[in-house]
């Protein structure tokens, strides 16, 4: 693996090596007093984000930390991207400073693919930490992991992604993942909230929340997200709960053994009960504890090896 | 068919160092030397942690943690200590799958730790091993059982427990075979006519 843009060119021999190295981290580093790993010794990671992020920043900067690397992070606020300075002119500046990978958030989607063209020739990694609509592959990764982890093998289980799929890279990134990884993908959302394309991908669509739970080892409810909302696609918050957000009714109707997932930053109330958020079927907190042990199997298996194609 | 030159003879020209019974009666003899060493049962010490670096030293840990234990009346703690996050090659080559660790409960505070592993070559193993084992604890002592000691040391690093010297060129090749990895236990000594590193 050189580089990590989508969930999309990610084939099961890669995505199940990651999720491996994932699980084998998590484990080496269970109850251990120093948490920290020689492995990426002298390598540099810059963190690049456009777009605010709490978890994601956080979770990548410590697997970068863990693993013994040297995290850098650069925001938008506070950096030359306020003076006026473009996206490749930043990257390449990193590059030259002597960044090994970058890992990069914006709103525009497809922003990491043209990093990792302009990136090519100075040989750095890049990860999609998240672009706009488009993709934010570790988010499926550790969405996956988490299932995993609860559920086993994931062929063949039957999972729900439920609410905003329109502005969501989490559900497009989950979507290919979990095809990949043999998982029966039906997405459920009011018509206004989902894609065009939907047609084109590996999945299902319902718009009835309720005939879908009895069915489902999990469910995967997504943030509404009014910040990149610039129309009516609902009548009322309050209707949207009422449809498609997960109560303690709903939760009842999901077989016992269902996981609740959700990437967050939660608004709860509005797609998520606050007493299902605290529900021991959701994995909400795991899914952060997994972020961490994801990326540093990304980082693992994007810098730790030998330099393929590129002269050492 | 044309018949083959002489001496260009088989591509792998393979020889075996060791039988399947020769496996495991060289296991049986190092836990006799380990029992003796580490004077199991002698005083009132905790018996030692036997580590196995996978692939094969964790077969082999576990078998020689069974035989220490049938001749001692003791049991010892057993598992497995993958060295693959703390290697100095690992930029040399492909990025590699990591392997089991598992410390046994107990952890390895002030006990005497038994890394085992099939093949003894530059010593560059044991030298993670022995960073690996670091950040899991403070052993007392750290001790060294090796199936096949092949030389070729690049660091000062010894084993304490050896079950067979043997004396190789760089341009051979030793493999150990252990019915839970490969079907059958066997020792071989192969030619591969290239240096290997």
């Amino acid at each position: 693996m050189r580089h990590l843009l989508t969930t999309d060119g990610l084939d099961l021999a890669d995505a199940t090596a990651v999720l491996d190295t994932a699980d084998e981290l998590k484990r080496t580093l269970l109850g251990r007093e120093v948490r920290k790993l020689p492995t990426l010794r002298g390598r540099t990671v810059i963190t690049m984000f456009y777009e605010s992020s709490t978890r994601t920043r956080v979770s990548f900067e410590l697997a970068g930390k863990w693993m013994s690397a040297d995290v850098v992070n650069v925001s938008a606020g506070g950096s030359s991207v306020g003076k006026g300075e473009s996206l490749r002119d930043t990257a390449l500046t990193l590059a030259a400073a002597g960044a090994d990978c970058v890992i990069v958030r914006h709103p525009a989607s497809g922003a990491a693919h043209r990093l990792a063209g302009w990136l090519a020739e100075a040989g750095t990694s890049v990860v999609n930490a998240g672009d706009g609509t488009h993709q934010h592959p570790t988010q499926a990764l550790l969405d996956a992991a988490t299932l995993r982890e609860r559920l086993g093998d994931l062929a063949g289980r039957r999972i729900a992604i439920v609410g905003d799929v329109l502005h969501s890279r989490v559900a497009r990134s989950n979507v290919h993942l979990l095809a990949t990884l043999g998982a029966e993908v039906v997405l459920v959302a009011p018509p206004t909230l989902l894609p065009a394309g939907v047609a084109g991908w590996p999945v299902t669509v319902s718009h009835e929340l309720d005939a879908e739970l009895p069915a489902v080892d999990a469910v995967m409810m997504l943030r509404v997200q009014a910040e990149r909302m610039h129309g009516s696609y609902f009548p009322s918050a309050r209707e949207y709960s009422i449809s498609y957000g997960l109560s303690e009714a709903r939760l009842r109707l999901l077989p016992e053994h269902a996981v609740v997932l959700h990437p967050g930053p939660m608004l709860r109330g509005m797609e998520i009960a606050s007493a299902v958020a605290d529900a021991p079927q959701a994995a909400i907190t795991e899914q952060v504890r997994n972020g961490v042990h994801v990326r540093m199997a990304v980082l693992y298996h994007l810098l730790a090896g030998e330099e393929e194609g590129r002269g050492s | 068919m044309a018949p083959r030159p002489r001496g260009a003879a088989e591509p792998a020209a393979e020889r075996e160092l060791l039988s399947a019974g020769d496996v495991a009666r060289t296991i049986a003899r190092m836990a006799h030397q380990v029992i003796e060493k580490t004077a199991l049962g002698a005083g009132p010490d905790a018996p030692p942690v036997l580590l196995g670096i996978p692939t094969r030293g964790t077969p082999l840990a576990t078998r020689l943690g069974v035989r220490i234990g049938e001749f001692s009346g003791i049991a010892v703690p057993t598992g497995a200590l993958d060295v693959t996050l703390y290697r100095d090659d690992l930029r040399r080559r492909p990025t590699r799958p990591l392997e089991q660790t598992q410390v046994p409960e107990g952890g390895i505070d002030d006990r005497v730790v038994v890394l085992v592993d099939d093949v003894l070559y530059s010593g560059r193993t044991i030298r993670a091993a022995l960073d690996a084992l670091r950040d899991h604890g403070r052993p007392r002592s750290v001790q060294l059982a090796v199936l096949v000691d092949r030389g070729h040391r690049e660091l000062p690093i010894r084993a304490d427990y050896v079950g067979k010297n043997v004396p190789t060129s760089r341009s051979e090749d030793v493999s150990v075979l252990l019915t839970e990895v490969d079907g059958r236990d066997a020792v071989l000594l192969r030619e591969t006519g290239e240096q290997r590193r």
